[in-house]
């Protein structure tokens, strides 16, 4: 307990940074996610190559290296200067929303083709029946797969403590500097994850209750 | 358009009563091996009434489901007042909104309260604001007899209301016709009717319709004509005196005496 109180400092800066990448990165993955959904059941047949080559390509780079790309490509470039932080969450957005992007097509999938036909027939659009019609009842549909992606988003923030982002992961680091036991220190920082986990899981309860499609 | 005209829907549509409003033009469609669609040639006039009839695996869903291009064709002309059907885009969405579709299985959107589903066509594409395509909604589930659903969820009603509440639907686009494939298959004995009796007062009231159906009390009160299809062809074409008292071809016969002997 004494090492939680002595640097509550430390663990509050930490997990506050955490959750604001937290949040950011969710946001993002969710809206270029929704896209990238959008894209890969498209009729356009160039949408869903560009949909599916984003897919591919960014899952199966570790997020390690992806920041490793954003961390030290993006300096490079003549572009606008930002922090770490900010690059980070470029990063955790990309890598989430290829996840969020495949969720959301299984919950496509899942929407009964007859609703599909029945949007068309009064006249909607493509966008206008995935947007009204079939993203609503997907979301739904994948409540709990989509929060495993979040959930995951939370844990992977802390590899951006490798990259010199001061958030949770990196306390570890800082208070063995302190002279603080790092075990003790890595099971307050454990436990303060499974906290924040606990109220994602709150949240996706209250979600799926709240929004079942019934049939 | 002439003044005797009492259609209760569109009134921008291009042909006059009596005149063709949807022709079928030597229309083809294969699944893989199977010739589903062989050559048809079929025209429905403004303000018809055509039952479309035939055992399972005829083609007739699949004729009706090529009018509003649920369905693509091989080759072949389908115009529906007198423009071509367009193959994909907004120009189909645009024609799609004209044609009504009441399906099987009603796929009402789930999401979505009965109210909800009767004005988003209304409201996303013919642009009216929400109060107003609310009070038309209600006016129109008012004339279906579901009215005071309005505020429930498609799956806490009944077969038979959410039918009415699809054909509602699509009478909200104020469509040129309505294409109805098999609306009452799915439903139990006791609600069949309640939905025809919905269809009958359309029919009366001048609306186009092309209905796949087997019910043949439908077919007798209110079709102005019936198309036999089987095996992908169109077989017979008479009036529903004729075809049910005195079918011509041997496939018609035959069907009738399944259909009719129980």
């Amino acid at each position: 307990m004494d090492t939680l109180l002595n640097n509550l400092d430390v663990f509050v800066d930490g997990f506050a940074l955490t959750i604001q990448v937290f949040l950011w990165s969710a946001l993002f993955a969710l809206i270029l996610g929704t896209v990238v959904g959008a894209m890969r059941v498209s009729p356009v047949a160039p949408m869903r190559a560009v949909g599916t080559g984003y897919v591919n390509l960014v899952r199966n780079t570790p997020l390690t290296l992806l920041m490793f790309f954003f961390a030290f490509g993006y300096p490079k470039l003549d572009l606008p200067s930002v922090s770490y932080t900010t690059l980070s969450i470029f990063a955790l957005s990309l890598y989430s929303a290829t996840y969020v992007a495949e969720t959301l097509r299984a919950g496509i999938n899942t929407v009964p083709l007859g609703q599909a036909e029945a949007a068309r027939a009064i006249g909607l659009t493509f966008g206008q029946s995935m947007s009204q019609i079939l993203m609503p009842q997907a979301f739904r549909a994948v409540i709990p797969p989509m929060m495993s992606v979040f959930i995951a988003l939370l844990k992977n923030t802390t590899v951006a403590a490798g990259f010199s982002v001061a958030e949770a992961g990196a306390i570890r680091a800082t208070l063995s500097e302190r002279g603080e036991p790092a075990i003790v220190v890595l099971l307050w920082v454990a436990l303060l994850f499974v906290l924040l986990v606990a109220i994602l899981s709150f949240v996706q309860r209250k979600l799926e209750n709240g929004l079942k499609v019934l049939r | 358009m002439e003044p005797t005209d009492s259609s209760p829907a569109t009134s921008n549509i291009t042909v006059r009563r009596g005149e063709p409003l949807v022709v079928v033009k030597d229309i083809n469609k294969h699944y893989g091996e199977l010739h589903v669609l062989k050559n048809i040639n079929a025209v429905v006039n403004r303000g018809e009434v055509v039952v479309v009839i035939g055992p399972s695996g005829s083609g007739k869903s699949t004729l009706c489901r090529a009018i509003n291009r649920l369905e693509t064709i091989d080759d072949g002309v389908i115009t529906i007042d007198g423009v071509k059907l367009p193959e994909e885009g907004k120009a189909l969405a645009r024609l799609r909104a004209d044609v009504g579709m009441v399906f099987q299985a009603f796929n009402l959107f789930a999401h979505k309260t009965v109210l909800d589903n009767v004005t988003l066509g209304p409201i996303k594409v013919r642009g009216l604001s929400k109060a107003d395509a609310e009070k038309k909604a209600m006016a129109l589930l008012e004339r279906v007899g579901v009215a005071n659903q309005a505020g429930k969820m498609p799956s806490q009603l009944s077969g038979g209301q959410q039918q009415r509440v699809a054909i509602a639907r699509a009478l909200a686009m104020e469509p040129k016709l309505i294409l109805l494939d098999e609306p009452t298959s799915a439903l139990d004995p006791e609600m069949i009717n309640e939905v025809l009796e919905v269809m009958v007062d359309l029919a009366n009231e001048g609306m186009t319709m092309i209905v796949v159906t087997h019910e043949m009390g439908f077919a007798r009160k209110a079709a102005d004509r019936v198309i036999f299809m089987a095996e992908g062809e169109i077989v017979e074409e008479s009036s529903p005196e004729d075809f049910f008292t005195n079918p011509q071809s041997a496939r018609a016969q035959d069907f009738l005496s399944k259909i009719l002997d129980h």
